[in-house]
Parts: C-alpha cells; structure tokens; sequence
C-alpha cells in the first residue's frame, strides 16, 4: 500500500526504472564491454536534453498552449554568435557565455512582447520568432565553421571522476530548477498559473511578471544549451538544434510533467532524457536501421503516456 | 450593413492576400498572367490540404504534431507503392485513416495530450517513411500527374483546387451536421454528450477526415514534385498551423474556417514568392515570413478590438 502511493505520487520512478532496464539489456548484448562508455555517453547526451528540457519543462508548467518552439533556433544562434564572439580565443569564454545568456534574454523578451502585446497564442509566436532568430543564425554563420575555444572544448568533452563535465553543469542547474520550482515562491506561483490562470490573478499573484519571467528563462536555458553543445561538437551548425525541439518536448512529458500544466517534476526529466538516448543506442546495438529505430521510439513514447498518463488530467 | 462574425473574421486573412498578391503583381506584372498564377500557386493546394487537416484536428481542441511527417509518408506511399500497385497503396492509405481514427479514440477514451501521442506518431511515420524510401526516389502515379499539371481553360488548375477545397470543406465544416458537432464538441464536448451523441465517434470521424485530407496533401505533393522522399514535408507542420492561425481560426473553442485556412495557406505560399521578387538575400527569407506573420495578426488583433467596441456600443 506504501509502496503504491509512493509510485503514485512520484510518477518519474519509472522513466529510471525504464532506463536502468534498457542500459542492462543493451550492455548484456555486448557481454559488459562497452558498461563504461555507455554510461558516459548517456549522461553527455542525455544532460543536453536535460538542459532544454528543463526551460522548456517551466513554460509547460504555464498550462494549455503553453509550448517554446524556439528554442532549436535559440540554440543555433547562441552557439553560432558565441563561438564567433570567442574567436578560438580562451580569455574570451565567460563573455561568450554572457553573450549566449544575452541572447537567451532578448529571445525570451521578444517571445512574451509578442505573446502579450499581440496576444498570439504561444505556440505561433514562439514559432514567428523562431523563423526570425533563425534568419539570424543563417546570416551570421555564412557557413563558417569556427572552431570553439581549446580550454572550453576540453571542459565539455573530458569529465570529473569519470563523470562527464557537462552532466555536472546539467545537474546543478537542475538542482537550481528544483529549488526555484519546489521551493521558491516563483515555483508556487508558476504551478499556480498552470492550474488556473484566473484564480492565479484573483490570488494577487503577478502572472504577467510570472510569466514574462519563465519565457526569459527557458531562452536562457536554451541559449546556454547551444553554447555547451557547440562547444562540445566541435563547432556550431546551422541544424544543431532541430532534434532538440521535439526531444525538449518529449522529455518533459515523458518524465511525468502534466502537459496540462501546473504540475512539474525535475527527477523526471533526468530519466527521461536518458531512457530516450539509451533506447537509440540499444537499438543501434541491435543492429536495428533508422526506420525501425524511429517507429519503436514513437511506440515508446506512446506507450510510456499511456501508462502515467492513466489518471484523468483537469481540463 | 450587419456583417456576421464569421465574415469579420475571414476579412483579414483575404484583405492580407489581395494586399500580397497585389503587391507581387505591382514588382512582376508578368505574374498576372495565366502561367503566373500557376507557378505561383502551385505549391499551395498540398499545404492547403494538410491545413485543412491540421484544422479539422484544431476544431475538437487537439493539435496534430505529426503533421508533416504524415504527409511525407503519404507522398512516398504514393510515389512508391501506390504507383506499382494501386490496390495495396488504397489499402495502405485505408489503414493510415484507421489509425488516425484509432489515434482520436486513444486520445479521447485516455483522456491524453494530443500534442504528445502525436508527437508519438511523427516518430512513427517518419520511420516508416524511411523504410518505404531510404533514399529521395520513386515516381508519381501517372494519374495525380495529370491532375496536378491539368491546364483547364481561363483559370489555372491552382485556383480552381483552391476553391474546390474551400467549398467542399466549407460544406462539410460549416453546413453539415457532422460540422455542426465537430464544432460543437470543440466548444463544450460534455454538452454534446449529454445531447445523446457519441463524443468518442465524434472524435474518431474528426481524425479519419483529417488523415483523409492529409493524404490527399501527400498525393498532390508528388504529383507536383513527380518524386518523393521521407523528409519532402516535413515544414508542413508548422506552415499547416500557421496557416489556421492566418486564417482566422483559434486554437480552442471549436472556432475555425474551412475558407480562411485555405486562403490562410495561399498567403503563406505568396508570401514565399513575394520575398524572392523582393530580391531578399535567402538568408533573411525565413525571418521575413516570420515578420508577415507577426504583422497579420497584429492586424487582427486590431480589427478583433474594432469588433469589440461595436459590440459594446
């Protein structure tokens, strides 16, 4: 009974479960070779997806209709931008990443300016300025590839007692999401909107604020991802994001976040983010090609919201 | 002059149209001509099918994410299995529709995200998009060739499948009663419930229409293209929601325009011809559309507040 409530009340439970599973079967197929390597992959990957995931975890919390579709081209710009503003240069990797946050800021800004002056639902004007920001990452990069700076490259591909560096930065701002989203005022007011926008603004909360907030946030979040995963590959390219923005989707709700809104977790996303790389590269294992593996991720996905999606949501 | 609010409704997306398509006219006179509107059209009756669909889907409250992926995956089937054998590519497509009916029922009966399942979906198609076609190929059956390159006296054949997607559609949405309850359960599905109907057929016919269209959308896009491959519409998605929003219909509330969506999916299509006659570098393209459509809904916007203020008086 205990142990009931406790799956009940902590639906991310089985995003891990489900990862652990899919990590054993695939390390038993290459009879515990590739244990290591897979692992460190994993928690690289997945700690990308976490990051978006994350930004794009608190505008779903908003409520119905509240999606970010810019962020694959937040992404793309702040890496092209960043890495052109360091110049392969190591002084100049903090300005970058305040240049990258920057960036994130102005994006955010510009989502909730059209969203409330225009009154666009979210959806289309995350995606109108999506189209611009990325007209803007088109025009910048001019097919450059520039090379990120040495130091900064090393941080995102080596790691800290086998861990890699850039689950570290994942995982202390997620530590940060929690506390701002369990423990912090702005978190309650958030999961308040999400349940009821009127009775949230009958309450004296400041939804604009709130809101305007949460959209600088996930920009942010974005932006920061793309200046990582630049770094990380090398380089940054014009379609560096695009994987990232039904994978930001996917995470979150799969995770166990209420797509309805107003009731989040961040555990989840963690196992999320993981279970979706660790069943690509099992199924690479597998020797399964790109179409199988496609279709068994969107059954995955299907059946994993079949499952914790069982109770009735509150429309 | 007492004007509905559907019409209100259907002025801007049609007044931004003429004001695009004059403009075009105005930098490439050649352009009004029989040829020019077929070129310039052309491309808009596949995006004018999936943005039927994608309101269809809008009109009970969902949102279809596998959008594109599912039409690309009909432009293979077409261009694959369809073309050698007509029999098994009906049959595909049979099947296809009763997964989108499958797919409203999933939703309704488990009271899911439909942004989710779909999404779900998008992976799904597009892996057996890539299974039909693992590399850009095949051939358009020879029929929907003829349809799509059909040169009917006076008007272009765009114009012509334009206006006989709007009406047909416009019949069935707005004059049917199937319209009538799709709509209805868009708006309030426990009352149409407790009305004595049956929501969850409701919703499944609602899909199995969507699906049908957004084959139809597959099929002229490879009678147009003559081939296909597993990520030809992928932007269909996005250009098919746009294209709603363009054309006066809402996201929740059952408030669509079988009309407005087509003529909200040919201005998408100008609005991409119109920057090339502009001579804008392709680099800021993308982002001029974007900017087109901030400026037609902030021209809503405005004419909603218009509509408000008579209504107050």
């Amino acid at each position: 009974m205990t142990l009931q409530k406790f799956l009940t009340e902590k639906p991310w439970i089985w995003s891990f479960v489900a990862s652990i599973i899919v990590w054993i079967t695939t390390v038993l197929f290459t009879g515990g070779a590739s244990s290591l390597g897979l692992s460190q992959a994993a928690l690289t990957f997945a700690a990308f997806s976490v990051i978006v995931g994350i930004g794009q975890m608190f505008v779903i919390t908003l409520g119905p209709g509240n999606i970010d579709l810019s962020v694959p081209a937040t992404m793309t710009l702040s890496g092209t931008l960043a890495l052109k503003l360091m110049d392969v240069q190591d002084g100049m990797i903090l300005f970058g990443l305040f240049a990258s946050i920057g960036i994130g800021l102005i994006i955010g800004l510009g989502n909730y300016i059209l969203i409330k002056l225009l009154r666009i639902p979210p959806i289309i004007a995350t995606l109108s300025m999506s189209f611009i920001v990325q007209s803007v990452a088109i025009w910048s990069n001019r097919g450059l590839r520039i090379k990120p700076p040495e130091t900064l490259a090393g941080f995102a591909t080596s790691g800290l007692f086998g861990i890699p560096n850039i689950a570290l930065v994942a995982l202390v701002l997620s530590v940060i999401a929690w506390v701002l989203l369990e423990k912090s005022i702005y978190g309650r007011w958030i999961s308040a909107i999400g349940q009821s926008r009127f009775a949230a603004r009958m309450a004296g909360i400041p939804v604009d604020g709130a809101r305007l907030v949460t959209y600088m946030l996930c920009a942010v979040l974005a932006s920061v991802c793309g200046y990582l995963l630049a770094s990380f590959s090398g380089g940054a390219a014009l379609n560096m994001g695009s994987e990232y923005l039904l994978m930001s989707i996917a995470v979150v709700v799969v995770g166990g976040t209420a797509v309805a809104g107003g009731n989040s977790n961040i555990p989840g996303i963690w196992g999320a983010s993981l279970f979706m790389f660790l069943v690509v590269s099992m199924l690479n294992t597998y020797g399964f090609g790109a179409g199988f593996r496609l279709i068994l991720t969107g059954f995955i996905i299907i059946a994993v919201i079949l499952l914790a999606g069982g109770h009735k949501s509150h429309r | 002059m007492k004007l509905s609010s559907g019409t209100i409704r259907l002025i801007i997306p049609a007044a931004s149209l003429a004001l695009l398509l004059a403009a075009v006219f105005y930098m490439q006179p050649r352009a009004m001509s029989y040829t020019g509107l077929n070129l310039l059209f052309n491309l808009a009756i596949p995006i004018a099918l999936a943005t039927i669909a994608q309101m269809l889907i809008m009109s009970i409250n969902d949102l279809d994410l596998s959008m594109g992926t599912f039409v690309s995956f009909c432009a293979c089937v077409a261009a694959t299995v369809l073309q050698t054998s007509p029999l098994l590519g009906a049959l595909i497509f049979i099947g296809a529709i009763a997964v989108y009916a499958g797919m409203g029922m999933l939703i309704h009966v488990r009271d899911l995200p439909s942004i989710v399942v779909t999404l779900g979906m998008s992976f799904v198609w597009g892996g057996l998009a890539v299974l039909l076609l693992p590399s850009p190929g095949g051939t358009a059956p020879t029929w929907a060739r003829a349809i799509m390159t059909a040169k009917p006296p006076l008007v272009p054949m765009a114009i012509i499948a334009s206006i006989l997607i709007a009406a047909v559609t416009h019949y069935i949405v707005m004059r049917s009663s199937f319209g009538v309850l799709m709509r209805g359960t868009g708006g309030n599905d426990r009352s149409v419930e407790r009305a004595g109907w049956s929501v969850i057929g409701i919703r499944a016919a609602t899909y199995a229409l969507a699906g049908l269209f957004a084959i139809f959308a597959g099929i002229a896009l490879v009678g147009l293209t003559t081939s296909a491959d597993a990520n030809i519409a992928l932007r269909y998605t996005l250009l098919s929601i746009a294209g709603v929003i363009l054309g006066g219909g809402e996201f929740v509330g059952g408030k669509v325009s079988p009309i407005g969506a087509v003529i909200g999916a040919l201005t998408l299509t100008l609005a991409g011809s119109f920057l090339s006659f502009m001579r804008i570098s392709p680099d800021w393209q993308i982002g001029a559309q974007g900017a087109i459509l901030i400026v037609v809904l902030a021209l809503r916007l405005a004419l909603n507040r218009l509509e408000k203020r008579e209504k107050h008086q």
